[in-house]
């Protein structure tokens, strides 16, 4: 009975072997944890798009003169990244339901932005310009659009890659902000 | 027969080519120079080991997407700036999380991942090793009085007909 048994063990093993592919099928190869989350935001000195006398760092999201404690939702975009276009009114709709947004006009030249704002609108309480991608790289962020929601001690809380739906503004990005509000 | 012979001769300059082209591939993309040759070796190891975040399954050595040359850029900058390759790494993991390595650091979370191999290794040798003791202590078997009276008979049956000759491959004849 015992040798019985034992000649189960191999179909056993099968099978959760085939459980577990199984589930691999399903995931997104894209889709994985960011390893920013809980970080503090990157340490940053960068010009903004509108002026290019002025320099902003990390205390526009800690909680400064203006912010005061807000979640803040940072969007890293682009004049040459086609689905950035496509998630402006989104952008716009979260900013309308009083979002703080913070643009990072990322590997861009200053009149693509320009032009870009002036198309699809300018949601952004600013945007920080950032033509060679460094705050970007330590942001971690490999493709736009990506977005991060930072709370008001500057931490980031959430981070999205690629497009926001239109139904992730209310599925997934405000209650993301509802929760670190 | 010559054709195959002659196949036989190409393949391994055919597969010196393949080899030869990948690296000429690889090459091109990379614009990194270094002044110390040892740096230079340090920098192409790491561009294997790490791994391009926007693509499936590239290194940022083999990959031409932006973000692979972001990173290789950085990895060269930081080489110069004498950085040890474990803190190399940790910044690029810092940054685009443990996707970025293609072999996972040692850790809590990944000593199953590491250890699983080695741990079958041992449980397998284990079980070899249970049955040879096993057998070496049950030693030689002897046969019971009735058991040596049978083999007893069956040799001498398979004597006596190997006695009669022309008979003795026949298969028939027992059944």
């Amino acid at each position: 009975m015992k040798r019985r048994l034992l000649l189960l063990v191999p179909l056993l093993i099968f099978a959760v072997l085939v459980v577990f592919l199984y589930r691999g099928l399903s995931h997104d190869p894209s889709a994985r944890a960011s390893a920013k989350l809980a970080d503090r935001f990157p340490a940053f000195d960068l010009a903004t798009l509108d002026d290019p006398d002025r320099r902003l760092d990390r205390s526009l999201l800690e909680g400064g003169d203006d912010s005061e404690g807000e979640v803040t939702l940072v969007n890293v975009w682009g004049e040459w990244c086609p689905v950035c276009k496509k998630e402006m009114p989104q952008l716009q709709t979260l900013a309308d339901r009083g979002v703080r947004l913070v643009g990072v006009d990322y590997k861009d030249t200053r009149d693509k932005g320009h032009e870009f704002l002036e198309t699809y609108g300018d949601p952004f309480d600013v945007s920080l310009f950032d033509p060679k991608g460094s705050l970007g790289f330590d942001l971690g962020v490999y493709g736009a659009p990506e977005s991060f929601i930072v709370d008001g001690d500057g931490f980031i809380r959430y981070h999205h890659t690629g497009y926001i739906t239109p139904d992730d503004v209310e599925q997934v990005i405000l209650p993301e902000i509802a929760k670190w509000r | 027969m010559a054709v195959t012979r002659l196949l036989g001769l190409a393949r391994p300059l055919v597969l010196l080519a393949m080899l030869l082209l990948t690296t000429a591939a690889q090459a091109a993309i990379d614009v990194q120079s270094f002044d110390d040759p040892a740096l230079a070796q340090r920098f192409e190891a790491l561009s294997g080991r790490l791994r391009c975040p926007k693509c499936q399954n590239e290194s940022i050595g083999a990959s031409n997407s932006p973000i692979a040359g972001d990173m290789r850029a950085r990895v060269a900058a930081m080489l110069r700036d004498g950085a040890s390759d474990a803190e190399i790494e940790g910044a690029m993991v810092e940054r685009f999380g443990d996707y970025a390595l293609y072999d996972p650091r040692f850790e809590a979370r990944t000593w199953l991942l590491w250890g699983l191999p080695f741990g079958l290794v041992v449980i397998g040798g284990g079980i070899v090793a249970l049955f040879v003791v096993r057998r070496r202590r049950a030693g030689p078997q002897t046969l019971s009085a009735q058991e040596r009276r049978h083999l007893d008979g069956l040799i001498a049956r398979h004597n006596a007909r190997d006695d009669e000759p022309g008979q003795a491959d026949d298969p028939g004849r027992d059944a």
